[in-house]
């Protein structure tokens, strides 16, 4: 029996991520402090708002654990707001915006405009098998810059990146776990696991 | 701002409605009147603003008719955050909805803080694309604004008055109401949909389910950390807090304060370090002390 995955639960659809590795029958835990991290095999940061996550992380300690974890070769997994804490660089963040980071990518927020904008779309999804992934995109980040170590997995029908891999960490722009998709949190395990 | 349009995609679904407010959940969404109070929010960790004019609390004290905000008022807020922005429309007021969508709002409140415009229906919210959050003091209503497309249910408290009790009271009757839809039997749910005025169909799914299809946050009296804490202990998804920050002493650590007390609502060593020294509260109104055409919750129906 291995570690749980952790699930950072400050703020965001945590629960949602969750229910999503229940149903693929692996463990998981939510994650507020150290202690929480330290017990974790794998880190997900779910959707939610960036901005507020920096905050209560940095309030709370978890900031340059998580950060130091990441670095060390944790694998995680990061949706939407959590692509943006993976990413080293955040265009249209707010002024003091950083992330985790260890993903060489820049990120821009809210890249498609307000709530009006947000959408659901069938992209295709490497490693992924079968059908396409439904995805849903809420007020969502893209990939504008990928470094020379950075795999993209999955990109719109105009070629904008919304899925990339970096050795341990993965960020996508849509959210599976609010779907019924199980294939990219599958991809995640196998990835702990390796 | 790249825009450009994405074939096959489709936008304003139910999913990415009620998924935004999915995304809010653990947080904490502020009221706030210009341009410097939504900075304070969003540098304190709001998960989104709501712009309007006056809060509940001067509504209550100015009286009057109460309507949607000035729309300069709403895009220089817009302007001044990254988070989302929700404005409020008046009940059945589907013009100033079309109007606040039209401004780029991520959500819109029908709310009954604002003087109603219809005292029988509310907005049909399936005509729009924005997404809708609509009042609730008990199941019934929550599922009647759903079926009219709400993609998110706070229930109403007693906005402006500091006093949590009717929060208490609206989140322990949605609450219950679901817990004793799950104990019926299948045969039950038919008469149990007439009681609560739903459709027989989102009766029976909560009923299996266990909670609601959409987010449910808790609004209307919460003033102190320790009041977001209990609203997340009784099973909140996340918190507004309206007159409660802004007309406290010391607004920025209240927010903070707020916002960290939602994050932590289970740890009592948290909720003490972030109750001290916060200042003044907002002077409050003891609920049973209004007179009842003054209670702005039972508006709505």
């Amino acid at each position: 029996m291995t570690a749980p995955i952790g699930v950072l639960a400050l703020q965001g659809d945590f629960r949602e991520h969750r229910q999503t590795l229940a149903k693929i029958g692996v463990d998981s835990i939510e994650v507020r402090t150290l202690a929480d991290l330290t017990a974790s095999s794998g880190l997900i940061i779910p959707g939610g708002e960036s901005t507020v996550m920096q905050k209560l992380a940095l309030a709370y300690d978890l900031f340059q654990p998580i950060k130091d974890a990441l670095k060390a070769g944790l694998p995680a997994f990061g949706t939407c707001a959590g692509l943006i804490m993976l990413a080293d660089e955040i265009l249209d963040g707010i002024a003091g915006q950083s992330g985790f980071g260890g993903l060489d990518v820049s990120v821009r927020r809210n890249a498609f405009g307000n709530q009006l904008d947000s959408f659901e779309v069938d992209l295709e999804f490497k490693g992924v098998v079968g059908s396409p992934v439904h995805a849903a995109f809420i007020r969502a980040p893209i990939v504008e810059r990928v470094g020379p170590e950075v795999e993209v997995l999955s990109t719109l029908g105009d070629g904008r990146i919304v899925g990339v891999r970096q050795k341990n960490l993965m960020g996508i722009s849509f959210h599976p776990e609010v779907t019924d998709e199980t294939r990219i949190h599958e991809l995640f395990v196998s990835m702990v696991g390796a | 701002m790249s825009k450009s349009s994405i074939p096959t995609s489709t936008t304003g679904t139910p999913l990415v409605k009620r998924g935004l407010a999915e995304m809010m959940k653990g947080g904490v969404i502020m009221d706030v009147i210009n341009v410097e109070q939504a900075k304070i929010a969003e540098d304190s960790g709001a998960v989104a603003v709501m712009a309007l004019e006056r809060v509940p609390a001067d509504i209550r004290a100015q009286g009057g008719v109460s309507r949607m905000s000035d729309p300069d008022m709403i895009d220089s807020i817009i302007n001044a955050v990254s988070i989302p922005v929700m404005a409020k429309a008046r009940i059945g007021h589907f013009v100033e909805a079309q109007i606040l969508e039209s401004l780029g709002v991520d959500y819109i409140d029908e709310s009954e803080v604002l003087s109603p415009a219809d005292y029988v229906n509310h907005i049909n919210k399936w005509n729009f694309k924005v997404p809708f959050v609509c009042g609730a003091t008990n199941l019934g209503e929550a599922l009647r604004r759903i079926t009219e497309g709400a993609a998110m249910i706070r229930s109403k408290g007693e906005a402006g008055t500091g006093d949590v009790s009717e929060a208490m009271k609206h989140i322990r009757t949605i609450s219950g109401q679901i817990r004793d839809l799950s104990s019926k039997t299948e045969d039950e749910l038919f008469v149990a949909a007439k009681e609560l005025q739903a459709p027989f169909e989102l009766v029976r799914e909560i009923a299996v389910s266990g909670k609601l299809p959409v987010t449910l946050f808790v609004a209307g009296g919460i003033a102190t950390p320790a009041d977001a804490a209990l609203m997340m202990q009784l099973g909140a998804d996340g918190v507004f807090v309206g007159s409660g920050i802004f007309k406290s002493g010391n607004p920025l650590e209240r927010a903070k304060a707020i916002v960290k007390a939602t994050t932590f609502y289970n740890d009592p060593s948290v909720l003490a370090e972030v109750s001290r020294g916060l200042g003044e509260a907002m002077v409050g109104i003891n609920v049973s002390d209004l007179p009842a055409p003054h209670r702005l919750a039972e508006r709505g129906w």
